[in-house]
């Protein structure tokens, strides 16, 4: 399933809202986790799963072609954790 | 870093804001696309939202654990996990947003 399809099931079950307010919407949604991470914040969606951030520190990789050192500085990364009920569903159990 | 938490609400507060409906329809509506995900994902499909990033369930095969504390040996079960995969665009946007 992609961003479209996700709107148009939305928009099919909810003929009564024009189709670019439920593509709003569900862009808003969508744009309001990233925008928390973006600020360091953690958006925890119960059964669903929880999105945070994660440090990674500065460390020496190398250029895997050269073999050359390089200094990789500290980053941090978004991360998920799928909800316990979603975990579950997965695996069968309702 | 103070870090916050947000939750359902949130969203909803940003969807009643953004789109002019009341808060209990952003509420269920907000809930409706978790929903819309979460089975897409049951079914085994994959969820690409673009510029967002990617959920997609993988198959693990069953293993030996082992209990870290006891050292006891443990079967781990079959099991379909999920796993999400940031796009390049939230993976740019969290570091810069976080880089000091």
């Amino acid at each position: 399933m992609i961003r479209s399809e996700l709107i148009q099931k939305i928009a099919d079950e909810n003929p009564h809202l024009y189709q670019r307010d439920v593509e709003r919407i569900v862009n808003t949604i969508f744009e309001e986790i990233t925008t928390a991470m973006a600020r360091g914040d953690r958006v925890e969606l119960r059964g669903f799963g929880a999105f945070s951030v994660k440090k990674r520190d500065a460390r020496v990789g190398r250029n895997p072609r050269t073999g050359e050192a390089v200094e990789v500085e500290e980053k941090h990364v978004p991360f998920f954790k799928t909800g316990k009920l979603l975990r579950d569903r997965l695996n069968g159990k309702e | 870093m103070s870090q916050k938490t947000l939750t359902r609400m949130d969203l909803s507060e940003a969807v009643f804001r953004e789109v002019g409906l009341s808060r209990n329809d952003s509420a269920e509506l907000v809930e409706d696309v978790l929903a819309h995900i979460s089975d897409a994902l049951v079914r085994g499909e994959q969820v690409k939202i673009s510029s967002f990033g990617t959920f997609s369930v993988r198959d693990k095969a069953a293993r030996i654990g082992r209990n870290p504390k006891t050292g006891e040996e443990v079967p781990i079960n079959p099991r379909r996990v999920l796993t999400f995969r940031p796009s390049h665009l939230m993976k740019d946007r969290v570091a810069a947003g976080n880089s000091k």
